[in-house]
């Protein structure tokens, strides 16, 4: 085997006919990306809201009215940039699908993810909905197996999807015998 | 069913735990106790006098311990009662035991006592998920052990009169290992004395800064110290490294064989694993074979070097070994390499050696011979790309330290020497990454996936196919632009998952999809000029 590894290592040649894991079939809902967007802004607001207090209560000028102006400045450029990119980012490269057999999912994009787990191994199917994502119909599912190293998280699914998904996987694993270890 | 009249009924710990508890008590508090006594004392206050109310009120607790802990064994379910204030109800169903660890203490063997610990199938790494019965009388807890994992053989996967040797009758029980005189050559290149030394040093500090103890006052310390500073300063260090040493590889050894002297490895016939250890504190722990997914084989950097490993077990129900003794999961203390890989090849169960390799080129080797160990097989290593990672890892690392010592150094006044020393390591993190890539490695053979990693602690982990539940596959950025994956295999089992690093992505995809047959097909498309599914769609 070592000679193989020899061989494998030369070139990259090798590489054109592996194969490649295709992305998953379905794109989570369309209005995720609202969702995303205001759980950021929510975020943004709760620090420009300490940037504002802080400048008010700042009597005694130990910070310059410049110093503060250029952080809000700083704070609001970034958090735009944040809310309205990373939304669409996010709702590009976040992607699941269940077949018959697995559950697969793909997500992150500084570090790409792919989950796959079978069907046969589910042991809990729990799907969950925050109260900013019940405003927006949203829910989110998340698959455990045996491990612990292994849930699969689908978030910004809406609801009725998420509550499909939810039923067709525990009929599925429901049928299965044996504690899934 | 259960007749219902023959409900059984709630059990008592041993009558003997009344001594023991409230020793344990005051031990656990013995710090504090300690810390009241010399600060009160010190201060002319009554600093006895409340050591003595404390000590009386942990009597009292542990006293209250034994009336407050109850339990009792239905054929379905183990269940424990305690708690004084908060009441709780410890339940177990029978068919998820798993292991059961019967750890009897100095203490505990002068009484004749052993505690018992139930490990379930549970993944949760929380420790209250662990049912604990603090303790039984020695015999109780045997019986206790073999009933717990008594059950019909019929649904064992593996028969047992297949993995002993030939040759040996099949008996009730039949050993795997045990410890050999020899092996505490080892003990040294174990490094736990390192714990002990921080122990030591530890309570050395508290006692000077609780109990106000100047230490310089002690007639050979002083002496000991003014010979000491009489010393030139390379002297000193060469001093105190072989004071350090000397100090721990004594420690260790003696903690090596405290931990493991009268080591027993057996196979019983009832379908379990059974280790027992200890001179002082004697330990038996019993593996369900059937919850038995591999072995980890882990060579820690210094115990390579004297060419010995250490075997533990990855199974459900029991958290992954930590350290040298910790861990319920070890299966051979730190001995020789060949031992490692012998017990390792008696404990898996025996895999059908036509089993395909799937990592495609390695097939050759591993059909040809059916005799093939998952814990000795070769690896396929990661390529070039793993190795410029690894280097590219270890010097960012290294890189971003002497910076920050740099800058230390440069505003902050740290003494230059540390920056010249961390300067002077480079050589070493070429050293260390180069290992790190040696050490990378995988396989599928014989129905095992097989990864190894690691420079300072090297592990090799063969897990069982059928004991992997899904796939991670991760690529962060820098893995993606070096064309490299890494994959998690995750299981119910040891450490819930285990990795494959940095490897080609085709060849991860190719290793996962040969791991668990058919789960991965639809999702896999050839790379070529044309893509298609590879298998049906859906």
């Amino acid at each position: 085997m070592r000679r193989c590894a020899g061989t494998r290592t030369i070139g990259q040649s090798w590489d054109v006919d592996t194969p490649t894991l295709r992305s998953p079939r379905h794109r989570v809902s369309r209005t995720a990306v609202w969702y995303w967007a205001s759980r950021a802004a929510l975020g943004w607001l709760v620090i420009v809201a300490a940037h504002v207090f802080w400048l008010v209560a700042d009597d005694e000028n130990a910070v310059s009215l410049t110093a503060h102006v250029t952080a809000l400045v700083v704070t609001a450029v970034a958090a735009v940039a944040h809310v309205t990119v990373m939304p669409r980012w996010r709702y590009r490269v976040h992607r699941w699908e269940a077949t018959s057999t697995a559950v697969f999912t793909q997500a992150g994009w500084f570090k790409q993810e792919w989950r796959i787990a079978p069907v046969s191994r589910i042991q809990t199917v729990d799907s969950e909905r925050g109260p900013l994502e019940q405003l927006f119909r949203l829910a989110n599912v998340t698959v455990t197996t045996a491990s612990a190293a292994g849930p699969i998280k689908i978030a910004g699914l809406d609801r009725d999807t998420a509550q499909r998904l939810v039923a067709e996987l525990t009929a599925t694993a429901q049928a299965t015998v044996g504690d899934a270890t | 069913m259960i007749d219902p009249v023959e409900e059984p009924v709630w059990h008592r710990l041993s009558p003997r735990m009344l001594v023991v508890h409230p020793v344990q008590e005051v031990v656990r508090a013995a710090p504090a106790l300690l810390g009241l006594l010399v600060a009160g004392s010190s201060s002319g206050g009554k600093g006895h006098l409340w050591s003595i109310a404390g000590v009386g009120v942990m009597v009292v607790l542990g006293v209250l311990r034994w009336f407050t802990t109850t339990y009792r064994i239905t054929p379905e379910h183990v269940r424990v009662r305690r708690g004084l204030l908060t009441r709780k109800v410890l339940t177990v169903p029978r068919d998820r035991v798993r292991t059961v660890d019967v750890t009897s203490h100095v203490l505990h063997r002068v009484l004749g006592l052993a505690r018992v610990e139930v490990g379930t199938g549970t993944s949760e790494r929380r420790h209250e998920g662990r049912l604990k019965l603090d303790a039984l009388a020695a015999a109780e807890a045997a019986r206790l052990r073999v009933e717990l994992l008594r059950r019909s053989p019929v649904t064992s996967a593996e028969p047992l009169d297949s993995t002993p040797p030939a040759g040996s009758t099949p008996a009730a029980e039949h050993e795997l290992a045990r410890m050999r005189p020899e092996w505490v050559r080892f003990g040294p290149f174990t490094m736990s004395g390192l714990v002990t030394v921080g122990v030591v040093a530890g309570f050395v500090s508290r006692l000077v800064s609780e109990g106000n103890v100047d230490l310089g006052r002690v007639g050979p310390v002083r002496e000991t110290w003014r010979w000491f500073s009489a010393l030139s300063l390379p002297l000193e260090i060469a001093t105190v490294v072989l004071v350090l040493v000397v100090f721990v590889s004594v420690a260790s050894t003696l903690g090596y064989v405290v931990a493991f002297g009268n080591f027993r490895l057996t196979r019983q016939a009832e379908g379990t694993l059974h280790v027992t250890r200890g001179l002082l504190t004697t330990r038996a722990t019993t593996i369900e074979e059937r919850r038995l997914r591999g072995v980890e084989i882990s060579e820690p950097l210094l115990l390579r070097a004297v060419r010995g490993a250490r075997l533990s077990a990855v199974t459900t129900g029991l958290r992954a070994a930590q350290g040298a003794q910790r861990g319920g999961s070890l299966l051979l203390p730190p001995a020789p390499r060949e031992q490692a890989v012998a017990v390792a090849g008696l404990v898996l169960p025996r895999v059908s050696p036509g089993v395909r390799d799937g990592t495609g080129d390695g097939t050759g080797e591993a059909a040809h011979d059916p005799a093939v160990s998952p814990v000795t097989a070769p690896l396929t290593a990661h390529g070039p790309a793993a190795l410029r990672r690894r280097f590219t890892r270890a010097y960012g690392v290294h890189a971003l330290v002497l910076a920050a010592l740099l800058a230390s150094w440069r505003w902050a006044g740290l003494p230059s020497w540390t920056w010249l020393t961390a300067a002077a390591l480079l050589p070493l993190t070429a050293l260390l990454a180069a290992d790190r890539y040696r050490s990378l490695g995988h396989a599928l053979t014989s129905g095992y996936l097989v990864t190894r990693w690691g420079s300072i602690v090297r592990r090799r982990v063969a897990l069982e196919c059928d004991g992997v539940i899904g796939w991670n596959i991760q690529r962060s950025f820098f893995q993606r632009r070096a064309r490299l994956a890494t994959l998690t295999a995750t299981t119910a089992a040891g450490k819930q998952g285990y990795q494959v690093r940095d490897a080609g992505l085709g060849e991860v995809l190719r290793l996962a999809a040969a791991g668990t047959p058919g789960l991965l097909d639809e999702f896999l498309v050839d790379a070529r000029p044309t893509p298609e599914l590879s298998a049906n769609s859906m």
